[in-house]
């Protein structure tokens, strides 16, 4: 059997396999699949030993090839999902930070939150939407959404939704255009971020619904940057949170924390040693940090499982790596 | 006049946002909300012209049966399809339960996660081949990705439990973050900004007419 079919036959054999355990759960033919503490022992025991054995074969020198590792980091993510073990959360100095200028803000706080993301960032940068959402309404926050990015007002909604269908929140019965509202997307990258500093309305004159900007109680009377009180990015790339501290904070004076993407958040660093960001939230890690400070447990918190095996294995293979270089590689050269 | 013209506009925007950085009052405040309208105009034009033109190219790769074009069909198709659902229903399209926002919900949105997510599968193929202790930058490097890695994982704490909670290691990811890779990272926003600075010079003043499609 040729390799390109073996190939299509394991992609097949894949997706019947998640095609299966969807339309079992939809159709309620089983529960939730969860490891017990000693199955997840076992599995841990399992990936140990072929990571042991693939350091063998590299002792051998036989080093592993890249689907040894695809395949690896594959099991390290998927699995855990399954596992019922849980992490303890430390909560970093930047997400302490973001949390005390949250606290620093008194109910009825006009709270702008800018989603400059699209779905590709959505595992990341979701959980700390909902967050967020669920932190702003328990403190009666006014929440204004708008995005830079196209999709972004859409993911807002997507987060609303989620955090709004929780009983807690329909009880406190939450009026669109009073304690929230959602301005859409604008075009014009840094330029919208200028513009809405001095004339909020110049750049939306209609909500994401259609409605006139000065028929929205919420926002009827907000004119520029000095009547918003914070603001939360959430951000993926261009045009972001940068942008966002050159314009809105360097030159209005805006408040502003964010949420970023880990690939991103290395490189907003020096705005939060600045104090031009009042903390920052980093990647999957930052998500489930915000989570464990705000005590709303969600899907940032059970997904890190996922991140620790797969550091963990990216990591031994990085040792294998160099075993591989210092063993056989360094000599042929 | 196909090369002054543009230049013209590029001058006088340039020398506008610069000004009005500083004196933020009338002339000059005009002039830039008009000029940011305008920009905010050419993007939302930049947006069609973007989709307009993967047509015309997927359509054309299809037409002349190129390399891989059967992609080329999955993408117009997909195209139309979100097209027509936006349209149907209009304004309310974004509506829940409407076909556009089902599709974003439940094909686009998984689409998208996954494509990102392979992303984990590089990484960690790129780091077992990239990460060689071969001279004394890549030993520094190498020694900062492990405990960066493991520090912003719990079970990096974990591990280290036993030490003083300085030492562990979210403490120490927390320290290169916050100390080695901002210096590195502030030296690299400095050089750019000069970069930006000098580059934007020249494209106001003229002297750079590459954007132009000259030399």
């Amino acid at each position: 059997m040729s390799r390109r079919i073996i190939e299509i036959l394991v992609m097949a054999s894949i997706l019947a396999v998640t095609l299966m355990i969807y339309i079992g759960r939809r159709n309620d033919w089983f529960g939730i699949i969860e490891l017990s503490t000693g199955a997840s022992i076992v599995v841990i025991l399992l990936l140990t030993a072929g990571l042991g054995w693939v350091m063998v074969r590299t002792i051998q020198g036989h080093p592993a090839e890249r689907r040894m590792v695809f395949l690896f980091i594959g099991i390290a993510i998927t699995v855990p999902f399954f596992m019922s073990l849980t992490q303890k959360m430390s909560v970093s100095p930047e997400t302490t930070e973001l949390m005390n200028g949250l606290e620093a803000l008194p109910p009825g706080s006009r709270v702008l939150v800018t989603f400059d993301y699209d779905p590709a960032s959505a595992p990341e940068l979701q959980p700390m939407a909902e967050s967020f959402f669920r932190y702003a309404f328990d403190h009666r926050f006014k929440v204004i959404i708008m995005g830079l990015w196209p999709q972004g007002p859409t993911q807002a909604n997507q987060a609303l939704a989620v955090v709004l269908a929780d009983e807690k929140y329909k009880a406190m019965n939450l009026q669109y255009g009073i304690d929230y509202v959602n301005l859409g997307f604008q075009s014009g990258n840094e330029f919208v971020i200028q513009r809405i500093g001095s004339d909020f309305q110049s750049m939306f004159r209609v909500d994401f619904s259609g409605t006139p900007y000065d028929q929205i109680p919420l926002v009827k009377n907000i004119k520029n940057f000095s009547n918003i009180d914070y603001s939360f990015n959430l951000s993926a790339g261009y045009p972001g949170t940068r942008e966002w501290v050159l314009i809105a904070v360097d030159r209005y004076g805006l408040k502003m924390g964010a949420g970023n993407t880990a690939v991103q958040t290395t490189g907003m660093y020096p705005y939060v040693r600045s104090g031009q960001l009042i903390g920052i939230l980093g990647g999957m890690n930052g998500a489930a940090e915000f989570e464990e400070a705000t005590g709303y447990l969600g899907k940032g918190t059970r997904f890190m499982l996922s991140q620790s095996f797969a550091h963990m294995i990216i990591i031994v293979f990085i040792l294998i790596g160099n075993v591989a270089y210092f063993m056989h590689e360094r000599k042929r050269k | 006049m196909r090369r002054e013209i543009p230049l013209l506009i590029t001058g006088i925007a340039g020398v506008v946002f610069v000004i009005q950085y500083f004196i933020p009052h009338f002339p000059f405040n005009r002039l830039s909300n008009w000029f940011s309208d305008w920009f905010s105009i050419v993007s939302a034009c930049a947006i069609w012209l973007g989709a307009l033109n993967l047509i015309k190219i997927s359509v054309e790769k299809i037409a002349y049966k190129r390399h891989d074009w059967g992609y080329s069909i999955i993408v117009v198709g997909c195209f139309l399809l979100m097209l027509f659902f936006g349209f149907i229903h209009w304004q309310d399209s974004r509506e829940p339960g409407l076909p556009f926002i089902w599709m974003y919900d439940y094909v686009y949105t998984p689409l998208s996660a996954t494509m990102f997510a392979i992303l984990a599968f590089f990484v960690g193929s790129a780091s077992y081949r990239a990460f060689r202790a071969r001279n004394l930058e890549a030993t520094l490097l190498l020694l900062a990705a492990f405990f960066v890695m493991l520090g912003r994982v719990p079970v990096g704490d974990v591990l280290t439990g036993f030490l003083p909670e300085q030492f562990q290691l979210s403490q120490v990811a927390a320290w290169i973050m916050n100390f080695p890779n901002s210096a590195g990272q502030r030296a690299i926003i400095i050089g750019i900004a000069l970069g930006i600075v000098s580059a934007s010079l020249r494209i106001i003043l003229g002297i750079e007419r590459s954007h132009l499609g000259g030399e």
